[in-house]
């Protein structure tokens, strides 16, 4: 005989603003089936937890429903109060007057009524709930962290240096990312090399850390605890255990003038090159695209420069298998090119942020003096504009790429460092500036540094001589501007890195219209993903500077290694079963599972004789979302908790109302 | 597609050259351009700084006779006209209530079957660039055109859904077709002071001498309109700008119909190139049999 406790919540007034508590309370208690129904005022709070436990005790409670707000806010909180009172913690559940009932009704009358319909489903589903045990899968305590950015270094470091094992995977031939690019950073303004190099020989040089770059991440399978992941290393064309890095080989390249990516196009690099003085590791490769031996089939020069002999043409790609329990994504950004906007022209004293850090800084091709793309010579004029694609819903991106005001702000101070008498305009629409001491950053850029702050957009751009001339608004005192400019730099939008919604789809992670990673919830799992197993780090998942890249990197570290302290993975067993009496192995479920989780079983008699292959899920991969449960045709499947008894029971529940 | 031409009362006056030169230039493409039966002001200016509802309800008088006539399309020169009328259309599609209020004034069902097309969109989409190049008799080759646009063409972009509003290039690929080389210039949408020319030429001439100005450093030997007022005012002030600023210019603003149909091989007076104040005729000398 089931004995269910209904326990109302007022949520302060939310709920009792709009629904009679009381009223519901005694109604609720008249429910078959129903041995104890009260309300209170916080059902969250110890004693609301309290009363829970000691009905349940007092009374011999089988199920419990609470009605209060939506179960992603308090589930987890009153399953363990239940379970605190010795009752299975599956034997509780939620009805949400909160979200689904008083927020959204205005009617008193008609929200109290609904309020009751909403656990009288609840009581009918909670009759029928069965006790459940976790789920325990094994587990490989080593982690996979795709991307080698300030993100992926610092959750590889943070992890690495817990006593964990990490598999870092950088695409480009160098680990660091955009912060390596960078000149200076705001608000202190240190050095971004000086703080980034370190962390990249650290990586380099840790035990823990197995570092591939010039490599991608080319398949993924299993699931949380035990991902099998495929690597590809692309041929570097050098020989990595004999190359010295002494650089002879980039010297006598003939193909000297390519842009050089980590230059932004600001200066070239030959074919066979190292990205940068800094790199880890510090070796050469060869860009095949660009490289005469590889194109024309003749010229060998660097193999003929190499002291070590460690150049390879005929060096190809190969595949590496790795075992990991959990995955970091940290692909980063990239920032649009300064062309978005025809009416601005393309001309090259036209550059973004990201080529003006590289003419800023001490490692790049100016030795860190401003100069001009077109003649070289210092700006005596630079015009910034912000939003130059963001916030633009018609024509660029419509969010805010919450880094370039900031990094704007620091363009405009640094140009005015380094050019004394130089002047500096920047047209913002509004200035966003949230951080800790960002607000006074700009402050002192505007009152300190004279940078002349401009609030309106830019609508043309063109060059008449020497100079651009830039015309735009100003829209706090109504006027047209005509600006005579040396230099523009346009805080182009930040988006996802190229090919990072490919590897989302190879992690099963959502991702917006935009190609952001997804996030599990915005607020309270901010680093984790629907895939369990799988989390987010930095850029990849949203526009962010870097103590907010780090900070979020820190928190990926710690889920991560949460995840590695136990020995056995526990899961929650909210997970489909097959019968596989009725399975007609159509495999329809393994079609629409996003997860992978259908796998084919195969069912022997005794002597070891194939009967039949049925479809198996995999209770460590399976996310309970259901969509094999309404495909299978022959209803041989169900998900615990969820079943079509219940579901037809909660449905029945409204019929006397 | 059956099309109708609706000229608007510019295109029967002061703008009749442009009228002249899009009839010439639809002749010889074999485009048919007669004019919509009936037609009256699309209310222009006056009526909508007086009453929104006179505003659609005068341009949608139109619609409707071109939706009564079976026509698929209305095709516009005037660029004041075609944002007129593309913008009742508009509002009438996005406001119910509005087009309720038009219903009752026409007493008959909003007028919504019928499109409402620029010239310069039929040259390009109906007709298209290939086969306008293939009918060229005398290309303009050498000929530096810098193409304006102005405002009505292309603004507001949600409602007019003309090209790129801030750089077009339609009126540049046309031309581009017809052999000329049109100008990279940063006047394409500027402003001509439109109908201020009357009440404040003042700012008119200060327009104008900017965009002259800016024509001429780009190159341009003329500037290409689309449109009868920008067409006037680039014109007619030259003299004001020389008397008031010193600045003399004597670049020819024509309409670009004109222009094409010169390539097509039509004479000057077909195209009615005697009709403005700055002579373009010594310019496109080389051109004109
Ligand atoms: C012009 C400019 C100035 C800035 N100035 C400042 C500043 O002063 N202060 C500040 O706090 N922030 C600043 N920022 C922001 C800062 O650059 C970012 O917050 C930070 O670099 C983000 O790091 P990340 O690791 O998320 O991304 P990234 O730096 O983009 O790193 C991502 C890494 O992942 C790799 N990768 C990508 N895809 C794959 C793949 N499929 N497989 C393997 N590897 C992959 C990339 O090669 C790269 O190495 C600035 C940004 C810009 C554009
Ligand atoms: S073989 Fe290729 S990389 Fe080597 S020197 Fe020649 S062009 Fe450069
Ligand atoms: S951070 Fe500033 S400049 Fe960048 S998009 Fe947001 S508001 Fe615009």
């Amino acid at each position: 005989m089931a004995r269910i406790g209904v326990f109302i919540c007022h949520c302060g007034e939310n709920i009792a603003r709009n629904v009679d508590v009381d009223r519901v309370a005694e109604a609720a208690a008249q429910i078959p089936g129903v041995a104890h129904a009260e309300s209170y005022r916080y059902m969250c709070s110890d004693p609301g937890q309290r009363k829970i436990r000691e009905a349940i005790v007092a009374q011999g409670l089988t199920g419990i429903v609470v009605a209060a707000c939506s179960p992603h806010m308090h589930e987890n909180t009153f399953q363990n109060a239940v379970e605190g009172a010795g009752l299975n913690r599956y034997l509780c559940e939620m009805a949400n007057l909160r979200e689904h009932c008083s927020w959204v009704h205005s009617d008193r009358e008609e929200a109290t009524s609904k309020a009751l319909e909403l656990i009288a489903i609840m009581v009918e589903k909670v009759k029928r709930n069965q006790p459940l045990a976790p789920i325990r899968v094994p587990m490989t305590k080593r982690a996979l962290v795709i991307g080698g950015g300030i993100a992926g270094i610092q959750a590889a470091l943070d992890i690495a240096n817990a006593g964990r094992d990490v598999v870092l995977v950088e695409r480009e031939p160098s680990i660091g990312g955009h912060m390596a690019q960078l000149s200076e950073t705001f608000p202190t303004l240190d050095c971004s090399q000086c703080i980034m190099t370190p962390r990249m020989v650290e990586v380099k040089n840790h035990p823990r850390i197995q570092l591939y770059t010039y490599a991608e991440v080319e398949a993924v399978d299993g699931y949380v605890g035990n991902f099998t992941v495929t690597i590809r290393r692309r041929a570097r064309s050098v020989d990595e255990s004999k190359c010295t890095g002494c650089g002879a080989c980039t010297q006598r390249c003939p193909q000297k003038k390519i842009a050089s990516e980590f230059d932004a196009g600001m200066g070239q690099r030959p074919a066979i090159f190292i990205p940068f003085a800094q790199a880890v590791p510090n070796l050469p490769v060869i860009d095949r695209t660009r490289c005469t031996m590889f194109l024309k089939g003749k010229c060998g020069l660097c193999a003929k420069a190499c002291p070590a002999g460690c150049i390879d043409y005929e060096q190809t790609d190969t595949l590496v298998t790795e075992e990991v329990g959990a995955i970091v994504m940290a692909t980063g950004f990239d920032v649009q090119p300064p062309t978005l906007y025809p009416e601005y022209g393309s001309d090259p004293d036209i550059i973004n942020g990201l080529q003006f850090e590289r003419l800023l800084s001490a490692s790049g091709p100016t030795a860190g003096e401003p100069r001009r793309p077109s003649n070289g010579e210092v700006p005596r004029s630079v015009v910034f504009v912000a939003c130059a694609g963001s916030r633009d819903p018609a024509r660029g991106v419509p969010y805010c790429s919450s880094i370039c005001c900031m990094y704007t702000a620091k363009h405009a101070l640094l140009y005015k460092h380094k050019v004394h008498d130089g002047q500096a305009y920047v047209f913002y629409m509004d200035i966003r500036a949230a951080g800790k001491n960002y607000d006074a950053f700009v402050h002192r850029v505007i009152a300190e540094e004279g940078a002349q702050y401009l609030r309106g957009r830019v609508s043309r751009i063109y060059r008449d001589g020497d100079q651009l001339v830039v015309r735009g608004a100003d829209t706090l005192s109504g006027t047209a501007l005509t600006i005579r400019a040396d230099l523009v730099v346009l805080a182009t939008a930040v988006t996802p890195r190229p090919g990072s919604d490919a590897l989302a789809q190879k992690l099963s992670v959502p991702y917006d219209a935009f190609g952001f990673a997804s996030e599990a919830h915005p607020k309270l799992r901010p680093v984790e993903t629907n895939t369990a197993g799988v989390f987010l780090a930095g850029t990849c998942q949203a526009p962010r500077d870097i103590p907010d890249t780090v900070a979020q990197a820190g928190g990926c570290a710690a889920k991560v290694l949460a995840l590695f302290s136990a020995d056995q993975l526990e899961r929650e067993p909210v997970v489909s079963r097959v019968n596989e009496a009725t399975c007609v192995a159509c495999f329809d479920c393994e079609r629409v599972c996003p997860f992978h989780a259908p796998e084919h079983r195969e069912l022997r008699n005794r002597a070891g004789d194939l009967l039949r292959v049925v479809s198996h899920i995999n209770e460590g991969v399976c996310a309970g979302c259901g969509l094999c449960v309404v495909t299978c045709r022959s209803h041989s499947i169900d998900l615990a908790g969820f079943s079509d008894e219940q579901t037809f029971a909660e449905i029945g529940a409204l019929a006397p109302f | 597609m059956s099309v109708a031409f609706y000229p608007g009362c510019s295109l029967h006056g002061t703008g009749n050259d442009y009228a002249q030169s899009a009839h010439a230039v639809c002749q010889r493409l074999g485009l048919d351009l007669t004019e919509l039966e009936g037609w009256t002001c699309c209310g222009s200016t006056p009526a909508h700084n007086t009453s929104a509802l006179l505003s659609v309800a005068l341009s949608a008088q139109n619609l409707r006779l071109a939706s009564d006539q079976q026509r698929d399309s209305l095709v516009v020169a005037c660029a004041a006209c075609f944002n007129r009328l593309r913008s009742a259309r508009h509002e009438m599609a996005h406001d119910e209530v509005l087009r309720g209020r038009v219903e009752h004034v026409l007493e008959a069902p909003a007028p919504l079957d019928v499109r409402v097309d620029h010239l310069l969109e039929l040259l390009l989409d109906t007709y298209g660039l290939d086969a306008l190049a293939a009918r060229v008799r005398r290309p303009l080759t050498g000929l530096k055109v810098a193409c304006y646009y102005g405002c009505l063409l292309v603004r507001p972009p949600e409602v007019m859904a003309f090209d790129d509003a801030e750089h077009p290039t339609s009126m540049d690929r046309v031309l581009a077709a017809c052999g000329a080389e049109t100008v990279d210039w940063p006047g394409k949408t500027e402003c001509c002071g439109a109908n201020l020319s009357l009440s404040r030429s003042d700012i008119v001439v200060s327009l104008v001498d900017r965009l002259l100005d800016q024509a001429k450093r780009a190159g341009a030997d003329v500037v290409a309109v689309a449109c009868p007022l920008c067409q006037a005012n680039l014109d007619v002030r030259q003299t004001d700008v020389t008397a008031q600023t010193g600045h003399r210019y004597d670049l020819p603003a024509v309409y670009f119909t004109q222009l094409v149909g010169l390539a097509l091989g039509a004479g000057a007076d077909e195209l009615g190139l005697d009709k403005s104040f700055v002579d373009s005729r010594p310019t496109l000398a080389g051109w004109l049999s």
